[in-house]
């Protein structure tokens, strides 16, 4: 999987997640999912659960701690990905 | 940790406490009761010429049973349990039969997660005759840690 189809699929499961204000438009590599995209930590949690399932991976806490921005939970994607 | 102790830690007082004994609780679940006593101040206005419970009631103790009490349960082991926050974060309920004043309910919670301090739910509130009054899908954050 190239990082483009990666981050294809990542923007897939955060647009479910994307308060009604927030355009799918809006989502950069460098947007922070909390304090930019207003997704609250509750949502955050549904979104690292999707990313498991559709990656086939685990997330740890630390890792969650680490995932401020898309670009954060790429290159933990990105990560787990070559560790498998 | 065990029934009573639980009980000890929940955050909640009279008024707001909607849990008058847990039946059981695992890893998998919690299982408590609550009588919706009639001197409830919500009974003379809900509603003005018949007094039903309010389904925003019925709500909160589902998730006082289901997610809170199962939430200390789960976070057993933890040394900030005293300091534990709580919140929450969505609620999907069907309400299918009223309770009245001074019915007594049993609320069954099932797990369907717990993971990155988010607790997901199913519940199910049962009436005396074991008829279901309500049921949903509610989900919120705890936490000990004291700088979130």
């Amino acid at each position: 999987m190239t990082k483009e189809e990666r981050y294809e699929k990542l923007k897939d499961i955060i647009k479910i997640y994307l308060p009604e204000d927030v355009n799918i438009t809006a989502v950069h590599e460098n947007s922070n999912f909390i304090t930019e995209l207003n997704i609250n930590s509750a949502s955050l949690v549904d979104i690292v659960l999707d990313v498991e399932d559709a990656f086939d991976i685990r997330l740890e806490n630390e890792d969650m701690d680490e995932m401020l921005t898309v670009k954060n939970a790429l290159d933990i994607i990105a990560t787990k990905l070559a560790a498998k | 940790m065990n029934k009573e102790q639980i009980l000890e830690f929940l955050p909640y007082a009279k008024p707001f406490l909607f849990v008058d004994e847990l039946l059981g609780v695992d890893d998998k679940g919690a299982e408590g009761r609550f009588t919706f006593y009639a001197t409830m101040d919500c009974y003379t206005g809900h509603f003005k010429e018949y007094p039903v419970t309010p389904g925003v009631l019925l709500t909160e103790c589902c998730a006082q049973i289901g997610l809170v009490c199962l939430g200390i349960y789960l976070l057993k082991g933890e040394k900030n349990l005293n300091k534990m926050k709580i919140g929450m974060s969505s609620s999907q309920m069907e309400f299918l039969k009223p309770v009245l004043p001074n019915e007594t309910v049993r609320v069954v919670s099932k797990k369907i997660y717990f993971r990155f301090q988010k607790l997901k739910c199913d519940v199910r509130m049962y009436d005396a005759k074991g008829e279901m009054v309500c049921k949903g899908i509610l989900a919120g954050m705890l936490t000990t840690n004291a700088d979130e």
